[in-house]
This record gives structure tokens, sequence and C-alpha cells, in this order.
């Protein structure tokens, strides 16, 4: 089925999300929608599956013009979206999931659940999917919990499948096995879109490639073009996709971590005997794939973790049972994975942010006091300083792109007497554009001899940015190696193995 | 279109840290805007005159040959509401049929008086609103507050002014710690606020009745009446203006109070970590702000306001001793004041105000016109359903829906960027 948008217009008030745009994909093709975060992507992909009504222009299915009014009018007309935040129920069996919104019946009203485990298994034999239609949707990888979406998809007869941003939470290995799959729906004389930011999936998998940028189409391209040939049509300039760093001149051990454990509030252990040093004026790249018990492990540097045990020393000092305030006086700066749950608070000001952490004493509180000159000086030089966009430092946070809210979060924690930055995720949903800032001051911070760990599910960012890499894997560390180390080794890593060979540092 | 489509990255897949739907209720309230709350409050005081008209028995007789007539339909309506707003008015504000200008003004002076503890049990209640506290337990308070004034006040006679400033002091203590026992065991135990503050409303009210029927605690000797003695004149709050206004200077406490949670909600370090709980105690947390803390001593803060309210009924409101409904339904009216006001101090103040007017009126229009001043609860209730709903308000008034100004402004950063 050939797929046609004419002229797309959406607009939210006066903001235009999609600014005419016009798009064909042929059946048996991928083609790629590369754009930045706020480009526009996701919001031209809900009006095409009627989640929004369109201002203008018109979709066509095989020449013919279609109105959706809900998802449900498209994926009677033959297009399936695999979402980027999954739409599945987790304590339903993949086959319940799959017949989730189109239930067939016996008579009486009984649902006919034998059926849709024969198509679950007809449609897994047919791409080798290996499910199981009774297993529990909880119970399941968040890779195969991908694959039901698209059975979910294919099974209303899906001839044209978007793919909304499908690779973030998925591990190197997962994602390759994901490629494998689209390749094969197109060779069977699929059409399918796949929506993402990264570079070097879209060469990768695409056969045309459409760039969006500020709700306009700036070009098409060919797999062939360079990465930064694709990241400049992106952001419209040209961009450092390296980031510029000279060797490390680490110093002395900082931050000592040894035989950590962290339990979550079921007691379930979810970081096991975690020990590494990190030196002054390094970055520690700590790699893995999301939920392996990093996020357990950068809160329990910062004292978020109510069960540790173990110890962290920074410069000799013990920071294990100490609470935030004591480990934030102790000079530990953090940046947290979430940044708009944990690192802001959305309804206050640039300003206010930038004083949270240090709500206490000074220099923003006297007496009891707080100290607005003061405050609204400082806000007014660290928004020039930091270039973060916007009317002004009594701007919401809540109301800024996503860059923008992460470089007032670098800000804040940059501005203090910083003996370790912790940074969990820092670059997770930004633009290419404020990566490349982030990454600098990052490494900036480094350079100015303060021992930086860096938390990332992204390989691309952890070989940037590391000095050296802990790839942690359920909880424990995999192995500590070089930042040269190869990405296939790193994948492997991602997923327990220790590949003989390597070396560690 | 960062407002409208879900933002990447597999952060909101998660679960939101704090599911307390309550919290985000009143979240959606509070950030309802000011044209919402008059709004309203207009809406309250239409739907008023339509009950009045219908339940007028000069309305119900002239619409009786309407087609006949229909200018007496009208006629009779006008009457009936008009009479009725009017004498609102005069007995809230200004009485035009008294004989000269400070015994017109006493109407005023009785709105005052009556909004004295709304705008006093509003600003408490409001207090824990911002920190993202839903405190229903403002009867409590007032109750502990006001019994613990006056056992102070008839157990320890001092001269002018100290007895008084004693008895205010223990009735600021009294609320702070029924307020605190509820923070304390939110914090300690994960509690909801709500629950233990609506329960701890019973279990005050009970035992403060008991202390009233136990000769020795809260009765007044030599009675068998479930009544407190009187506070002695030493220890009441003297009239602001004179006997022939009834206005008294707990006003001017409430104007300070007023004036206290501005500084401190704006200009405080410990306003400024009670808001960034209330807004996102997730990040207050990893800021390393004590949320336990802070929400222990915003309860003892709340319930230090609504400890006043008992003041004021005990000390200047009442005559002789207390029952135990000296409450007088404050605690829940303080629940809409602080709600209409936003939990803004200036917004709660003129809440308290207007429904000290409403109330104050309520009384003249009931004794004037013979419409029951049920018709006043009715109007008050509609401003609260319709501050509730702001949806309906947008409905009736053909609003823009909320977040198309914050996409509005999302734009701008982006036009900046785009240069």
């Amino acid at each position: 089925m050939k797929l046609e948008l004419r002229g797309i217009t959406k607009r939210f008030g006066p903001l235009v999300a999609n600014d005419a745009i016009s798009l064909t994909v042929e059946p048996g093709e991928i083609h790629c929608l590369l754009g930045e975060n706020g480009a526009g992507k996701s919001t031209l992909m809900n009006v095409l599956y009627g989640l929004y009504p369109a201002d203008d222009g018109e979709v066509l299915l095989d020449g013919e013009v279609q109105h959706f009014k809900s998802p449900g009018d498209a994926m009677r007309a033959g297009i399936g979206m695999v979402h980027q935040h999954f739409m599945l129920i987790p304590v339903f069996t993949v086959a319940e999931n799959v017949i989730l919104g189109h239930e067939q019946t016996k008579p009486g009203g009984r649902l006919d659940l034998g059926a849709a485990r024969q198509q679950v298994r007809e449609i897994s034999q047919r791409f080798g999917f290996d499910l199981d239609p009774d297993a529990l949707i909880e119970s399941l990888p968040v890779g195969v919990q991908q694959r039901v979406e698209i059975i979910k998809a294919l099974s209303r007869d899906a001839k044209v499948l978007i793919f909304d941003e499908p690779t973030a939470v998925l591990t190197p290995q997962e994602t390759e096995d994901l490629m494998r799959i689209m390749r094969q729906l197109r060779d069977q004389g699929a059409a399918i879109v796949f929506i993402t930011h990264k570079l070097q999936e879209v060469r990768d998998v695409a056969d045309r490639i459409t760039v969006i940028r500020l709700g306009k189409v700036v070009g098409e391209a060919l797999p062939t073009a360079s990465n930064a040939e694709l990241a400049s049509m992106m952001v419209g300039r040209a961009v450092a996709l390296e980031v510029e760093k000279g060797p490390s001149h680490p110093t002395d051990a900082a931050l000592v971590v040894s035989g950590l454990r962290v339990a979550d509030p079921h007691d379930q252990i979810v970081v096991r005997d975690v020990s590494f040093t990190v030196h002054g004026g390094e970055v520690l790249a700590i790699a893995g794939v999301q939920g392996n018990g990093q996020t357990e492990l950068t809160q329990a540097l910062v004292g978020l973790q109510p069960k540790v045990t173990g110890s962290i020393t920074l410069d000799g000092d013990e920071l294990v049972g100490r609470s935030v305030r004591q480990v934030l006086d102790a000079g530990v700066g953090y940046v947290p994975e979430d940044r708009s749950s944990d690192g802001l608070v959305g309804g206050f000001t640039i300003a206010e942010n930038l004083m949270l952490d240090r709500s206490s004493g000074g220099p923003f509180v006297k007496a009891g006091s707080l100290q607005l000159k003061v405050l609204g000086d400082f806000a007014q030089q660290k928004v020039q300083e930091f270039d973060i966009r916007a009317l002004g430092s009594s701007e919401f946070a809540g109301q800024l792109s996503g860059g923008n809210q992460q470089k007032v979060v670098l800000a804040r924690e940059l501005s203090r007497d910083l003996k370790l930055l912790v940074a969990a995720q820092p670059t997770r949903g930004l633009d290419v554009g404020s990566i490349e800032f982030v990454h600098k001051r990052i490494i900036a911070a480094r350079d100015a001899g303060i021992p930086v760990v860096v938390v990332s599910t992204e390989l691309d960012e952890v070989t940037q940015l590391a000095d050296r890499v802990a790839v942690m894997f359920r909880g424990a560390i995999v192995g500590i190696v070089p930042a040269d180390t190869p990405r296939e080794t790193l994948g492997l890593m991602m997923a327990g193995e220790m590949p003989g060979g390597v070396k560690a540092a | 279109m960062t407002a409208t489509a879900a933002a990447p990255g597999p952060a909101q897949v998660e679960m939101p840290k704090d599911p307390s739907r309550g919290r985000q209720i009143i979240r959606d309230i509070l950030g309802g805007s000011v044209v919402i709350s008059i709004l309203a409050v207009v809406v309250g005081l239409v739907v008023g005159a339509i009950l009045i008209a219908v339940t007028d028995p000069g309305v119900q007789a002239a619409s009786g040959y309407f087609f006949d007539r229909p200018g007496a339909t009208f006629a009779a309506l006008g009457d009936s509401v008009g009479g009725a707003y009017s004498s609102l008015f005069q007995g809230a504000i200004y009485d035009f049929g008294r004989p000269d200008f400070l015994s017109g003004i006493a109407p005023l002076m009785n709105t005052l008086d009556l909004a004295t503890p709304l705008i006093l049990g509003g600003l408490g209640l409001a207090l824990g609103f911002r920190i993202g506290l839903f405190n229903i337990g403002g009867q409590g308070q007032t109750l502990v507050g006001g019994a613990v004034a006056g056992w102070v006040a008839w157990s320890f006679p001092l001269p002018f002014p100290w007895g008084l400033i004693l008895s205010i002091v223990a009735g600021i203590v009294g609320g702070a710690v029924a307020g605190g026992v509820v923070g304390l065991l939110k914090a300690r135990t994960g509690a909801s606020e709500v629950i233990v503050t609506i329960m701890l409303n019973y279990i005050v009210f009970y035992f403060i009745s008991l202390l009233l029927r136990t000769p020795g605690a809260l009765q007044a000797a030599g009675t068998i009446n479930p009544k407190s003695p009187s506070p002695p004149d030493s220890a009441r709050v003297p009239d602001l203006f004179g006997a022939q206004f009834s206005v008294t200077w707990m006003f001017v406490i409430a104007i300070a109070a007023t004036v206290f949670f501005w500084w401190l909600m704006s200009r405080s370090s410990l306003g400024f970590k009670f808001r960034a709980v209330g807004e996102n105690p997730a990040a207050a947390r990893t800021a390393g702000i004590g949320v336990d803390s802070m929400y222990i001593w915003g309860m003892v803060l709340s319930g230090a306001l609504v400890g006043l309210v008992g003041v004021n009924q005990v000390l200047a409101f009442t005559v002789g001793g207390f029952g135990s409904g000296f409450d007088a339904g404050i605690g829940f009216n303080a629940i809409t004041v602080a709600l209409l006001g936003r939990s803004r101090p200036l917004g709660v103040f003129l809440a308290g105000l207007l429904f000290g007017a409403l109330n104050s009126g309520g009384y003249v229009m009931q004794a004037a016109n013979d419409i029951p001043i049920d018709i006043v609860l009715v109007v008050q209730s509609i401003v609260v359903l319709f501050i509730a709903a702001p949806p309906l308000v947008r409905v009736l008034f053909g609003l823009p829906r909320p977040g198309t100004a914050p996409r509005r402004r999302a734009k701008a950063p982006k036009a900046v960027e785009a240069e």
C-alpha cells in the first residue's frame, strides 16, 4: 500500500508544528523520518494515525483520500503504529494484548482466545519471533515486548507500519534484531516509516531519508550520506559530532566505591558488589542497557537510596549513610537522569531552579530570607553563560525545551565548588545542538580536574565522553575497559558476556 | 511540538514518582486563573438569583398569568432578586436605612468580623495546599486551638494584656500541635494527611465534647450543661473600633497573618522549600531538601494559623463560655476560601472578605426578604463546585483551554533558536 501525505499542516495556536509537509512512502521501502526532538516528526505521525486532525492537507492511501477521525479508522485502513512507549497491558498475556481493541468473540460473548493464540503463533513463525502467546507481558524483556507491538499491528493487516523512535529502549543487539525484522517486513511489501534521530540507524536501514526541521521538510537524502551531512541537515548548521577532547590527566583517586550493594524497597538486590575508582580529571562512563542498576547506583552515590551497604568515599570521606544534603555539601554535583521529574521544579522560574539545591545557606539565603537581588544577578549571568534560550530568568522552567532545561540543571550543578560530578543520561532526549553543548561542559569539568561519572545507555555517548568504561549488567559491573574498546565488545558486555582477550582498564 | 507530542526517552515509561492523585487535583485547582475564580463567583450569584426567583411566591403567582401579562412576571422577578441582593448588600457593606454614616457602616464591620476566622483558616489551609498537603483538619485544629486558648485564659488569670497574649500563644501552639501530629504521621508512616485530618476532626470533636461534660476538665463549675466557663475579660480580644462595631483586633491579626504568609512563601528560605516540595517533591528531595521535615513543619504552621481561628471563636466571637460546636463549620468553609483564593495570600484575604460579606448579608436577607440563608450556602457551594471544575466555567464562558497559553510561550525560545 502506498502512503502519501500532501501538504499536511498542523498548528497549535501560533506554533506551526507541521508546515505543509509532503511525503510519499512506497510499498516495500523503509522511509526514514529524521529530525531533532521537537522538529514535528511525532506530530506528523499522530496526524497520520488519526490522533490529531490536520489543519490543512490530506492523507492518501493508494491514491485515495482518507479522513481518519481516530486511530481506529487508521487501523482499519491498514496503518499500524509501534509506539515509542509500549501500549501494552503488563498483566495480560501476549495473545490478550494482541486482540485488545478488536476482540473476537464466540457465541455468548465469550472471548475467542484460541484464535488469538493461533494468530500470534502464525505471525511469530513467519518472522521467526519465537513468542509464547501465553506469556505475561511483564515477564518479557523490552525487546520482546516490542515484537508484541509489531505483531499487534500485523494482526490487523497493517500494510503501512510506523515505528516511532523504536530503538530508544533496546540494546545494540536488540536493535540489530529489530532492523532485521524491519527489512523482512519491507521485503514482504510493507511500507515502513521509521522515525528516529539516531544517524547510524538511519544509514543502516533506510531506503530513503526525509529530514524535517522546525516543522518543515528540509530535504531528502540517501543512506549513503555521511553522518555529518545528515546532522547538519537536521540542525541547520555544521555540528561537531565528535567531542573535542584532549587526553585526560588523571590525578589521585578521588571517588572510591567498594563493595557497594543497593536493595530496592522490596529488598531485591539491584546493585551487587560494585567497586570502582574515579580519579580527578577523568571521565568514567557507566554503560549498560536501561534498568541494569545504573539508576540505583547513581542514586546511591548522592544518598537518594535508603538501603545501601558497602563504602563510597570521596577524597577519603565516607558518603554512605549521609543525607542528600550532606552529600551535596561534600561537593557532589548531580545531574539526574529524569530532569523533568527529579532535576527541576517545572512551576519554578529558571532563577528559582538555579538555587534549588542551595536553598538553606549562602549565597542566596541570609538569615532565613531569600536574597532575590543576588539570585536575580546570578541567574542572569548563568542564562548568558550557559546560553539558556528563554525570555528571561523569570520564565518557568517547565516551559523550556528539553535542551534548555538540561542547561539549567548543568548551570546549577556546575556553579558550585565541585569535587565530583555525577551525570546520569545527560543528553537523553536532547537535540544534536544541545548534546554538543552538554558534552563540552562535561569535558570542561573534567579538564578542570573534577572526577566525572557519566551514566549513559547510548554507546555513542559513552565512547565519546569516557576515558574508561564500566559496563553494568543485572546490577553488577561486567568489566571496566578502555574507551577505545570496540563497540561490538561493549555490546556483548552489555548483554552480560565478558569476551576473552579484552583488557581491563 | 514539544508541548504536544510525547517527549522521547524511556523516562516517561516509568511510573510517576508520586502517584498521589490528590496532589494533582490540588495543583489543577490552584493552577486555575483569577478569571476562573471571579467567574465562579459570578455564576454562583446568578444561580443564587435563579433560586431566589423560582422560590419567591410573588414570582410564582405572576408566572401563572405569564402569557397575559409577561411584564408582571418580570417585575416580580426584578422585585424578588433585586430586593434580595439589595438586602445582601445592605447587610454586608452599607445600610442606607440607617441615619448616619457610623451606623450605616456597621454591616461592613460585621462582614470584617465574620471574615476574620475565614481568612485565618483559609491561610492555614492554603499553606498546606502550597506544600501539597490537603489539610481537611480545619475543624479539629480550630477546636484544639480554641479549647487550649480558653482553658489557659481562665486557668491563668493574668492582667490585660498578658492574659490575652498568653491565651493567644497557647491557642497557636494548640493548633500547631494538632497539625504537627498529622505531619509527623505522614512523614514517618506515609499516612495520607487527608484521611488522618478527617478522622482527627471526629476524635477532637468528641474528645472536647467529653471534656465539656467532665467536671474539672473544660466544664464550667456548678453546671450540668456541656459548656465551658467564660474566659475572664482580661483575656478577651478587645473591639477594634469600640463596642458599636463587632470587629475585633483579631482582624488586625488576620491582616498580619496575611502579610506573614506572603513573606514566608515569597521571601523566606523555608517558604521556598515548602513550594519546592509542593510543586515537585522528587526534585526537592534530589536537591537535598528534607521533604519529610517540610511536611512536618508545614503542618505545624498550617495548624498554628488554624489555631488562631479557635482563638477568635473562643476569645472574640463567642459571648461567655463555649460549647463543643464553636468551630461553626469554619474549618470547612476555610477550605473553600483557600481554594477560591488559589492559596495566594491576597486571594485568600479577598475570598475571606467575600464569604464574610455573604454571611453577614445573608442574615439580613433572611430577615428582610424572608429568603432562607441557605441560599447563601448554595451560592458558596456553587462557587466551590466551579472552582473545582474549571472546564465547566470554561465551557460556560467559552474560555480557551489551558495549555494554549504555555504552548504559545513554549514557542518563544524556539523562535530564538531559529534565528
